[in-house]
């Protein structure tokens, strides 16, 4: 049987709440790796037309991958990935936040804590992620920035959106 | 007469108070009365009723009285245009597991057939 490779994606306003789940044609050491190392993470993580580029990645308990998104105009949203529990190839957990060029974290901006597990479906991998924001306002301010550095067009889609409700 | 949705940020603000939170989860599932909103929340009528006045000033929240019964329903034009910032994150994971797919399977030696 042909797995069910389409996106599962559930968001709850209410509880600050997202989760991520999806299926691919590979086995779960390869998709494993490639969430954890980040000369795989560099060639998908960040989506067209965006690039990913790593400064610093040290995957162990209490590491950080150190990174950006770079968009077509070159512009650099640069962000850290800590990794808080590592339990090879079943979940990784980590703490996300916003940084600098330099690896300073940017206190102003809410982190979130993702959950990542990965599991065995036939010959294919699910991974599924849960992101936990702090609370309701901690979305608020996320949604007013947009949380991910977002395709630029999804910026400006956003500022429409946000222009056009706040009239 | 135009109809304007109100800002994200009052949306959730109204959405940022666990009473709140419970009253929009309990109205997912459909209308029901004041009273019967009130009913699992421990505290005075007149405070329940001003956390309803939230969620109506917030647009997410509809109501009607008919005789002495009032009863509310969520307004799922303010849900959607809250959600579509969800929307657009859902098309960033999207863009980004497509690529994923790409590596895996150039990994795996496959060739991209697309």
């Amino acid at each position: 049987m042909k797995p069910d490779l389409s996106l599962k994606f559930a968001a709850d306003l209410t509880t600050g709440t997202l989760r991520v789940n999806r299926t691919f044609a590979a086995p779960r050491t390869l998709v494993w790796d490639c969430h954890t190392k980040s000369e795989l993470l560099d060639q998908w993580f960040a989506p067209k037309p965006m690039t990913t580029r790593t400064a610093h990645m040290d995957f162990r308990v209490g590491g950080r991958w150190h990174h950006a998104m770079i968009g077509e105009d070159g512009s650099e949203y640069w962000g850290i990935v800590e990794y808080r529990e590592i339990d090879p190839i079943d979940r990784y957990a980590t703490t996300d936040y916003f940084s600098d060029a330099e690896g300073s974290r940017n206190d102003a901006l809410p982190s979130s804590d993702w959950e990542v597990t990965f599991s065995e479906a036939g010959d294919a991998t699910t991974v599924r992620s849960v992101i936990q924001y702090a609370s309701p306002e901690a979305l608020e301010q996320v949604i007013a920035m947009g949380m991910e550095p977002g395709m630029t067009t999804t910026f400006e889609k956003l500022d429409e959106l946000l222009l056009k409700l706040s009239a | 007469m135009e109809k304007y949705s109100p800002p994200l940020d009052a949306v959730f603000h109204a959405l940022s108070d666990p009473t709140r939170r419970a009253v929009v989860q309990r109205l997912t599932k459909g209308e029901a009365t004041v009273s019967d909103l009130h009913a699992p929340h421990d505290m005075g009528l007149p405070s329940f009723m001003k956390h309803l006045g939230v969620l109506e000033a917030a647009g997410l929240v509809t109501s009607e009285k008919a005789g002495r019964v009032r009863t509310c329903a969520l307004n799922p034009e303010t849900m959607t245009a809250a959600e579509r910032w969800f929307e657009e994150q859902r098309t960033f994971w999207q863009g980004r597991y497509e690529q994923l797919d790409d590596l895996l399977a150039s990994l795996q030696g496959k060739t991209d057939e697309t």
